[in-house]
């Protein structure tokens, strides 16, 4: 059923009983043309894409738990596409443009709010750093300008900028068109969009195995329903992507961290844009619910948990609280972590890989929420053609071994 | 916060007094000239990232300030063992975490 004001209207008036299932809950066939692996928001919008713009129906997507419970579900959905090198600009750009019109393609309010982004400088580095980003990002076309710390506060009213702090704000660099997106929404609609053009979504189907046949080549899945065969399979399982791969015995440049985020109680709307800063390890937002969104960093070692330690968000609220004296007596209502898969250059890598059909898209570690569209929608094409279009092609796993590495930990170290 | 076990000063103290140092038992390639593309790109950027038993180096940063070597599970975080810089890592598997 479409979503529209007057089927909302209708359905309204029956006490909104009529509403169908978004989607279906197949069991899986014996063979696909080609299977993801993750239903997070990268695998979703790959298999919508590889439906709708290459005519591949016969796919499945196969989640070990439900969909949009990875990462997708837990992040705290900031959306911009400011990053300093040429092809990061283009991924990322990419997936903005494709923000902007979302939510009508897929006929889901994936509530996309450019509402702006602003990173805050504390130091003589964060300044040149910013400055740098911002005349780069012009000469790309892509809005992101300098601000006075006045200016800051005029954007931001909430933000303290007395010079009695520890780190005082001594400019920032805002985007515009940056903002914020609902992460359920996201691999809801793409999930609904997906299954709509034939696409088999298949939940609590972990998948155990990659088989591969005499030549080397994929031959299809082990998973807990069952083998599955397929000549093509993409990997799209964020912080399990070296579990994953690991099956077909590939090693991936990557390491697993949990990342935190929490929630304040509700309260009216008070925070207008969104405020990161790297330098102090805070960042924050309000939700359309009205609380806060906060995001803390990574834990110092590697995992598989799910949860970080307790410092790391209290370090955190440290900061929120002398950048943001006005919501000192907020509780906090909720804390979780998800598992982000790290590489050395805080690059993704989206491409083929040392065996035939098995193809990767991974390692957007704690910054990957905005980019969904755009990666999903070059991941499809490479799976659908075999090989990496213009804006994939820069982020290949050979990039460590020749050393032409994309290195954004600047804009992405703790940033998202 | 962890609670880790300096092989050093022989005393569990907080994670806060360490500093984490990555995956252990990763040798240097002993001929840098003669060393292929592919085994630096290993030796620098590859990683194993189990789900599982993960050997790691630590350093006791806020103490004695040496390294030294731990075995931990990464999906329940439990430090199984702390070991000297320099042994080889014990032969332990998953079911003693
Ligand atoms: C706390 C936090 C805050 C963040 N904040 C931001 C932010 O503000 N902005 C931003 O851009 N990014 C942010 N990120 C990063 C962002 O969430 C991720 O980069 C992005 O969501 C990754 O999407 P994905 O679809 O690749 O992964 P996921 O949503 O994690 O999907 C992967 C799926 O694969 C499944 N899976 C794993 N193993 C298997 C298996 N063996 N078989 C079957 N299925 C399997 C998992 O269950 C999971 O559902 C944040 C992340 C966290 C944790
Ligand atoms: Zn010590």
């Amino acid at each position: 059923m479409k979503f529209s004001a007057l089927s909302v209207f209708t359905q309204g008036l029956g006490g909104n009983q009529g509403w169908p299932e978004q989607w279906r809950s197949p069991e899986p066939k014996s063979a696909y043309d080609a299977i993801i692996v993750g239903a997070g928001g990268h695998g979703l919008a790959t298999a919508y894409y590889m439906a709708k713009e290459h005519g591949m129906r016969n796919i499945a997507v196969l989640e070990k738990g439900w969909l949009g419970g990875g990462n997708t579900g837990r992040n705290t959905t900031i959306v911009r596409s400011n990053y300093l090198w040429e092809e990061s600009e283009g991924i990322y750009e990419h997936a903005m443009k494709l923000w902007a019109g979302l939510a009508h393609e897929l006929n889901y309010n994936v509530m996309y709010s450019p509402r702006g982004v602003m990173m805050l400088a504390h130091n003589i580095h964060d300044v040149q750093v910013f400055k740098r980003h911002v005349h780069a990002n012009r000469l790309a076309g892509i809005d992101n300008e300098w601000l006075t710390a006045e200016q800051a506060k005029d954007f931001c009213p909430l933000l303290n900028i007395e010079k009695n702090i520890r780190y005082p704000v001594i400019g920032a660099s805002l985007q515009r068109r940056g903002g914020t997106a609902r992460h359920d929404a996201v691999a809801w609609g793409y999930a609904r969009g997906a299954d709509r053009l034939g696409v088999d979504i298949i939940q609590n189907c972990e998948v155990t195995g990659i088989r591969r046949d005499a030549s080397g080549a994929v031959s299809g899945v082990e998973t807990s329903k069952g083998f599955i065969a397929t000549r093509r399979i993409g990997v799209v399982v964020a912080g399990n992507t070296s579990v994953v791969m690991a099956m077909a015995g590939v090693r991936m440049p990557l390491e697993s961290y949990p990342l935190q985020a929490l929630v304040s109680e509700p309260v009216k709307p008070m925070m207008p844009c969104v405020v990161m800063s790297n330098t102090v390890h805070a960042y924050m937002s309000q939700s359309d619910k009205g609380e806060m969104v906060i995001g803390a960093g990574t834990d110092a070692y590697t995992s598989y948990s799910q949860t970080g330690g307790l410092h790391i968000a209290t370090h955190t609220l440290d900061a929120i609280c002398e950048l943001f004296p006005a919501v000192r007596r907020l509780r906090m209502l909720r804390s979780w972590g998800g598992i982000v898969d790290v590489t050395p250059d805080r690059s993704p890598i989206i491409g083929t890989t040392p065996v035939p059909g098995l193809f990767v898209n991974c390692g957007w570690g704690t910054g990957g929420f905005k980019a969904t569209p755009g990666s999903g929608h070059v991941f499809a094409d490479l799976v659908a053609r075999g090989e990496p279009n213009a804006i994939a092609a820069p982020f290949t796993m050979d990039r460590f071994r020749t050393g032409r590495l994309i290195d954004e930990a600047a804009a992405a170290a703790v940033a998202h | 916060m962890l609670l880790i076990h300096c092989p050093y000063c022989e005393m569990d103290r907080p994670e806060l007094e360490f500093r984490y140092g990555g995956e252990a038992h990763i040798a240097r390639p002993a001929d840098p000239m003669a060393t292929s593309d592919e085994t630096w790109a290993e030796h620098l950027y590859f990683r194993s990232n189990p789900r599982g038993l993960h050997a790691e180096r630590w350093r006791h940063i806020s103490g004695c300030g040496r390294f030294f070597n731990c075995l931990r599970d990464t999906v329940s975080d439990r430090i199984v063992t702390t070991y000297k810089a320099g042994e080889a890592r014990p032969e332990i598997d998953r079911g003693a975490a």
